[in-house]
């Protein structure tokens, strides 16, 4: 690799309190070892925030684990050094680490679900810290561990402090991490991912919250993410990793605006939060829709009438009159209600709400979204919509067919014209099958063509999704997400459907591989006429895919109309809120 | 293949393929008749000319011990089978319909569990008739409780897995889900499970066949053997030891072989 120029050569050197020069990481496998980390440099001046962006697997884990010596099993630093405070922690003992550990670096750790001792009060792990540390006595840690609760914005400090972790929410759970992190008034602080397990709003709130920590104590952040813009917000310098290199760092403004290498610029384009258009489909996508006859994969495979009536034991009579054929509604739902009763602690039950009289249309061959963040309602919605569950009361109706309560044969029938696509492409797979025969499952189950039709329609449904037919024998755990993704979504399409359900399609994907998958969805759309109901908690993915939007919370819908007045003129102050929370408005 | 690289493993794999060939193909390996009694040779001790001694009424011990091989390895290998089958199709239908259906048959293998294994299959011999196959079906059913458990709580993990769902939403009827999800993700500790049980196969079909449950006598089961030794304890203890030991010596490769395929994997 090329000599780089770092960024703390500007500044003074006694300025920096942590430079690593040239650091070599790797793990140990069966197959020999694996170089994570390849000859990475980099400064954090004090009282800084550095971002550490890249996808998974780019090796920025690694890297805040091995600043702290806390690598997983079987990792190891080859070479290179890691000095903070002008020491190299890299040759020092194990007993000397640990008092630095903790005490002058914190680390905010990423999943707050699984970080904290579910059986010890959340006041008492921030205390464990303090009399650890600054050898602070039983009374003193104690009221210093709520001090610091109510510096982390917990409202109520004293009460919460002698809670125990599940009874506090994941951005309180977080809050409590970045306490202890802080606690002992560290002179630098690594976090991993800190808020990629929390919802927008919460997000936001939880990032305010360490920048001030960082303004109040002249702390430095070595911040890692996955999320450009979150970089891009809150970073004042950006380190690009991919592969276990540093390919570009620098001032964030001067990486964001003007990006020099490749893979940067990719990035950049494809960061959710800073790209503001609906995709359009791609020049070959609108080429192959002239070429098919009907716009239609596979037309062959659908009967002729509407499947809702084909073995009618319990079809309904068509829902307003509508042309069944041909109602410009694909999907209305009206008055959805779903309740689920919640057991209290010492007795007693409170029912809960989840989805609250909803309603919305989608237009045939148009992508209607909703929007919420976890526990608005949204995916129960959509789980009532694609009636895999089934609503307490409202209806559903597909196509101008009242579709609430098919059940058994009718309802199987209704798959052959409703797919859905869910979130995560690890579990939505069978491991033991081969992609060939994953894709063909629907075309199997409905007895479409023979053996070796269905293998070659499965290759070809591949090569509709950007995939080489050569992967047909693999298994779904030799693929990434990514490949997954388009596996799930060629086996949505194999019996021709006219409405996919997407439930939050492309969280669980890394960000160029997200707008990857978009495109791909929109592609789809325009050369099949398909229609889509999206679900998403992320407003910038919304905002690439949508015609319509649904803001939902606490299971009602608050606002719905075309993506753009939604976006450019929001009318309810939660959305509001929800726009300003999309991370990287500041740069742009 | 690790495997291959641990003595343990390797010896054990040996000694069941020895008792392998011993049952499908005896004469390979038998020194004598085993039927065949000479009156001059009874009660020796063991010799270059007879391997393990002779017995009472003159017969090769070791070529006794090697023709009973095939008996009791198939009455165990049945036994395992009848288990693994029942239990697996109880356990499948238990957990995948559910409700009270699921409530039923898990009371009744409650029942099955709580009967000690070998009085179970003294029951099952008793009401079947004395031989091998009773004696395979009466372990077998013996083991079926646990192995309907072990397929149920798999089933139960496996149900609520996205891609039986998916399946679902993908139009696929509940019986294809059963036959193309749910069984290929659920057989792993089935199988696991299966190997173990061999081992205790072998013990309890040796027990009742030491018992008189088994084929008549002059067959040379096991369990058998071992019975017919116990009337010169005293003076041939080796009748009565060598084949116990035999025993012994097939249960250990099984367990330690059985072990390794199940824990590795």
């Amino acid at each position: 690799m090329i000599e780089q120029k770092t960024f703390g050569d500007d500044t003074a050197a006694d300025d920096n309190i942590l430079v690593v020069r040239d650091l070599h990481v790797s793990y140990a496998t069966r197959s020999g070892s694996v170089a994570a980390v390849r000859g990475i440099s980099f400064v954090v001046p004090r009282g800084k925030i550095v971002a550490i962006v890249g996808e998974s697997g780019s090796g920025k884990s690694t890297t805040s684990q091995a600043l702290i010596r806390r690598l997983a099993s079987g990792g190891s630093i080859d070479s290179g050094s890691i000095e903070f405070e002008g020491r190299n922690l890299g040759p020092m003992s194990e007993r000397e680490l640990r008092s630095i550990r903790g005490g002058r670096i914190g680390f905010v750790p990423q999943d707050p679900s699984k970080s904290l001792n579910p059986l010890m009060r959340v006041g008492d792990q921030i205390a464990e810290a303090l009399r650890l540390h600054l050898k602070l006595d039983k009374t003193a840690a104690a009221a210093e561990a709520v001090r610091i609760l109510a510096e982390v914005g917990l409202p109520d400090p004293d009460a919460r402090a002698t809670q125990f972790p599940h009874e506090l929410s994941g951005g309180m759970r977080q809050r409590v991490l970045i306490g202890i992190a802080w606690a002992c008034n560290p002179q630098l602080v690594i976090a991993d991912e800190p808020t990629s397990a929390l919802d927008v709003t919460v997000q936001r709130h939880v990032l305010d919250n360490i920048d001030e920590l960082v303004r109040r104590h002249n702390t430095s952040v070595v911040l890692v993410t996955h999320d450009l813009a979150v970089a891009a917000d809150r970073a004042d310098y950006v380190a690009v990793m991919s592969n276990g290199e540093i390919v570009e760092q620098g001032t964030t403004a001067q990486v964001l605006s003007a990006p020099t290498h490749e893979y940067t610029k990719k990035l950049v384009e494809s960061a959710p939060g800073l790209a503001s258009r609906r995709l359009t489909p791609s020049l070959t996508a609108l080429g192959e829709q002239q070429q098919s006859s009907a716009g239609r994969l596979f037309t062959h495979t659908r009967p002729a009438q509407p499947a809702g009536s084909a073995t009618a034991s319990g079809a309904v009579p068509a829902h307003s009159g509508a042309d069944a054929a041909g109602a410009t509604n694909i999907l209305e739902v009206s008055n959805l209600v779903k309740t689920f009763a919640l057991r209290r602690q010492g007795g007693g039950s409170q029912v809960l709400r989840a989805v609250d009289d909803v309603s919305f249309v989608v237009p045939r061959g148009s992508t209607f979204s909703i929007v919420g963040e976890s526990g608005s309602g949204k995916t129960t919605t959509a789980r009532i919509a694609a009636r895999i569950a089934s609503a307490d009361s409202g209806t559903v109706s597909f196509d101008g067919t009242d579709v609430t309560s098919l059940s058994g044969e009718a309802l199987r029938q209704l798959r052959r014209r409703v797919q859905v696509v869910y979130q995560n492409p690890f579990g939505s797979l069978d491991p033991k099958m081969s992609i060939e025969r994953i894709i063909a499952e629907p075309l199997r189950a409905f007895r479409v063509g023979d053996r070796t039709h269905r293998a070659e329609m499965a290759r070809e449904l591949l090569e509709h999704v950007s995939l080489s037919p050569s992967l047909a024998q693999r298994r779904p755990t030799e693929l990434s997400g990514g490949q997954r993704q388009r596996v799930a979504i060629a086996r949505s399409l194999a019996i021709g459907p006219e409405l996919i359900v997407l439930d939050e399609p492309v969280s669980a994907l890394d960000v160029s591989v997200q707008e990857q998958i978009l495109q791909l969805l929109v592609d789809l759309q325009v050369q099949f006429g398909l229609s889509y109901l999206f679900i998403s908690h992320d407003l910038g993915v919304i905002r690439q895919i949508s015609d319509h939007i649904a803001v939902m919370r606490s299971g009602k819908v608050l606002e719905a109309g075309t993506a753009h007045d939604v976006m450019s003129n929001p009318q309810h102050e939660y959305t509001r809120e929800l726009l300003e929370a999309i991370p990287g408005q500041r740069a742009v | 293949m690790t495997n291959l690289r641990k003595p343990g493993f390797v010896l054990g794999l040996i000694i069941i393929a020895l008792a392998i060939v011993a049952s499908l193909a005896p004469q390979l390996l038998a020194t004598h008749d085993p039927f065949e009694s000479v009156a001059t040779d009874r009660l020796l001790p063991p010799s270059a000319q007879y391997l393990f001694g002779t017995d009472n009424l003159g017969r090769d011990l070791y070529s006794r011990v090697i023709y009973g091989a095939a008996l009791s390895l198939l009455s165990a290998s049945l036994a395992v089978v009848v288990g693994v089958v029942v239990g697996a199709v109880v356990g499948l239908i238990s957990g995948f319909v559910g409700g009270r259906t699921d409530f039923i048959i898990m009371r009744f293998v409650d029942v099955l569990i709580a009967v000690p294994g070998v009085l179970l299959a003294l029951i099952v011999v008793a009401s079947l008739g004395f031989g091998p196959v009773s004696l395979a079906l009466g372990v077998g059913l013996g083991a079926a409780g646990s192995f309907a458990r072990v397929m149920r709580s798999q089933v139960l993990r496996i149900r609520s897995e996205e891609y039986v769902e998916a399946a679902r939403t993908l139009g696929v009827r509940s019986p294809a889900i059963l036959v193309q999800h749910v069984l290929p993700n659920a057989a792993r500790p089935v199988i696991a499970m299966a190997a173990l049980e061999m081992g205790t196969a072998i013990l309890s079909v040796s027990a009742l066949t030491f018992l008189g449950f088994g084929a008549p006598p002059p067959a040379p089961e096991w369990g058998a053997l071992v019975a017919a030794g116990r009337d010169y304890v005293a003076t041939n203890p080796g009748l009565s030891i060598i084949p116990g030991a035999v025993i012994l010596v097939v249960v250990l490769a099984v367990n330690r072989v059985a072990r390794s395929i199940g824990g590795d994997e």
